[in-house]
């Protein structure tokens, strides 16, 4: 398989209409890596991975996929390489039963049929989503929909995959679902992407996190350098989660971000107050 | 006790559907607490929702039993009064807006237009909740120009201004980033001190465990646990029903586990702070 890091440089985007949606992104994701882009609603994230996946070519700077310059190639052909599953599902679902939804972009690929087949079964079977394959995805909630998608984006076998907001409107199931997927996805190699607001879940399934604001990244480190750091948290309008809030209200160091490392901490101080 | 709506024994089957979406439902709503409804996708949640407003059944048909009151009156007896006691924001914010008006400061007065206030009070009421809602900025904007989170602002803002006396809310936060999601819990919460009566479909487990006061719990069509949000919020074994909890209770579970003496489970972020400190302290100086 061939290894494609994905690198913007000094990127901006205005739209047709002369919003300016993000200005000078840097950024340099590689192969294989689990990256969240966290950060408020308008801060550049959507229009941020649209940049990597071709749909958006940058005003200025470039975008690299592998050796790849966005600008010189189609979407079509960007997207062979980056998968994306859009925020509302059905910008992207135009079949009428969830099998031949997942089938139409490996048929397009004109691959053989037999390995259509095949990438449609494991696609189903990652997902969950082999129990409704001849149901009309229009006819499942929105929860489900979503899955439907992702399906379809990991029948096309890409080395990157982005997914934008996949925890949106999850319950328990939906997110232990999703989980599987991550953990398929990573030991497969792939990169993938994620956009989100469920700080949990992404401190949970994620070694990297970008940070955007105001139409830029702001920080880019692990969930414990985020997250201890005040004064990126404040710029972009995120919260600590709950376990790092009751650790630094207990006075507990050691920049607790997990159920973990939160009882751990605790019971070691619980422990060393023993007399 | 005041009850604002109380459903007895209610089964309900959308049109052509195997199994009823609701199964033996009953439940009473006590005017002017905040409700959150919990539980899987698909549980009956939405069902549940359109059941209490009416939609269910003089807009989708099929098979309902049992007795929806509503002020102790049966809901068939309502007509279009409902509409001004019951205020209803859809799941997805496309569903709400009307597609007639546009800008978005006349999709929010069109209900007030229709209920035939003065031009001059719309206008003031328009204003005011706009500031609430923090959608000044949108206000010439086309409604179906909007991000998903935008127009989940207008959507609640649409309803809102009409001040009905219960409010009846479907995921209002579900494409909104954490601040935007505090926001409209914050509204909410605004909205129960003028006594409104509020039913709030959320997955949002740690902010319910803030601001409700009750919680019912949905499981394939049926209704599974109703009460305090403390006892209901605080109980691992929903856990494997498929009920989140939050994640403070989550901690206090586990804690307890490893052998923390809590004399209780914590639902919220400052009655964890407080449990911990108090047994870190106690055991420190004893």
């Amino acid at each position: 398989m061939s290894r494609n890091d994905l690198i913007l440089k000094d990127v901006s985007f205005t739209y047709p209409n002369g919003y300016v949606a993000v200005e000078h992104i840097n950024m340099h994701i590689r192969a294989g890596e689990n990256v969240a882009i966290i950060g408020q609603n308008g801060a550049g994230k959507t229009t941020t991975v649209k940049l990597m996946n071709g749909l958006f070519k940058p005003t200025e700077g470039n975008v690299l996929v592998g050796e790849k310059n966005t600008k010189e190639f189609t979407t079509a052909q960007i997207s062979r390489i980056v998968g994306y599953v859009f925020q509302n599902p059905d910008d992207q679902i135009f079949h009428s039963t969830v099998e031949s939804e997942v089938a139409y972009g490996p048929k397009a690929l004109k691959i053989p049929e037999s390995e259509v087949k095949e990438r449609v079964e494991q696609a189903l079977k990652i997902t969950g989503m082999d129990a409704f394959r001849k149901e009309n995805p229009f006819n499942l909630p929105l929860s489900t929909r979503k899955f439907v998608t992702i399906a379809a984006v990991i029948a096309m076998n890409t080395d990157i995959l982005i997914f934008d907001e996949p925890t949106a409107g999850q319950d328990v199931e939906g997110n232990k679902r999703l989980s599987n997927i991550l953990q398929v996805l990573h030991e497969q190699g792939k990169t993938v992407i994620i956009i989100s607001h469920d700080m949990e879940f992404v401190i949970d399934h994620f070694e990297h996190l970008i940070v955007m604001a105001k139409k830029q990244v702001q920080k880019i480190g692990s969930p414990q350098e985020i997250f201890w750091d005040y004064k990126t948290l404040d710029q972009a309008m995120l919260k600590q989660p709950y376990v790092s809030r009751v650790c630094k209200a207990l006075g507990i160091e050691g920049n607790v971000v997990t159920m973990d490392q939160a009882v751990e901490k605790i019971m070691g101080r619980y422990r060393n107050a023993e007399k | 006790m005041d009850f604002v709506m109380e459903c007895k024994n209610v089964t309900y089957s959308y049109p052509l559907a195997e199994t009823p979406a609701l199964k033996g439902i009953s439940v009473q709503i006590e005017k002017g607490k905040f409700y959150g409804v919990i539980g899987e996708n698909g549980s009956g949640k939405t069902s549940f929702c359109a059941l209490l407003r009416g939609f269910i059944p003089s807009f989708y048909k099929g098979n309902l039993e049992g007795e929806v009151l509503i002020e102790g009156k049966d809901l068939v007896e309502y007509k279009e009064v409902l509409a001004k006691k019951i205020g209803y924001v859809f799941q997805n914010p496309f569903t709400q807006i009307s597609g007639v008006k546009d800008t978005v400061f006349e999709e929010i007065a069109y209900g007030l237009e229709n209920f035939g206030v003065l031009e001059s009070e719309i206008e003031k009421r328009v204003i005011e909740v706009m500031a609430l809602t923090d959608i000044q900025d949108l206000a010439e904007k086309n409604p179906f120009d909007l991000s998903g989170g935008q127009m989940q602002r207008v959507a609640l803002a649409s309803v809102i201004i009409l001040e009905p006396d219960i409010l009846i809310i479907d995921e209002p936060t579900s494409q909104l980033d954490p601040e935007g999601t505090e926001s409209v819990f914050k509204i909410i919460k605004a909205l129960k001190e003028k006594q409104k009566t509020i039913i709030l479909v959320e997955h949002k487990i740690d902010l319910i465990a803030e601001y409700a006061d009750k919680v019912i719990v949905f499981q394939d069509g049926k209704i599974i646990a109703n009460g305090d949000k403390q006892e209901i919020l605080s109980d691992i074994s929903f856990m494997n029903q498929g009920v989140a909890l939050p994640q403070v209770a989550v901690l206090g579970n586990a804690l307890k586990s490893a052998g923390l003496p809590l004399k209780q489970i914590p639902v919220t972020e400052k009655q964890a702070i407080s449990l911990i400190s108090d047994i870190l302290k106690e055991r420190g100086s004893s």
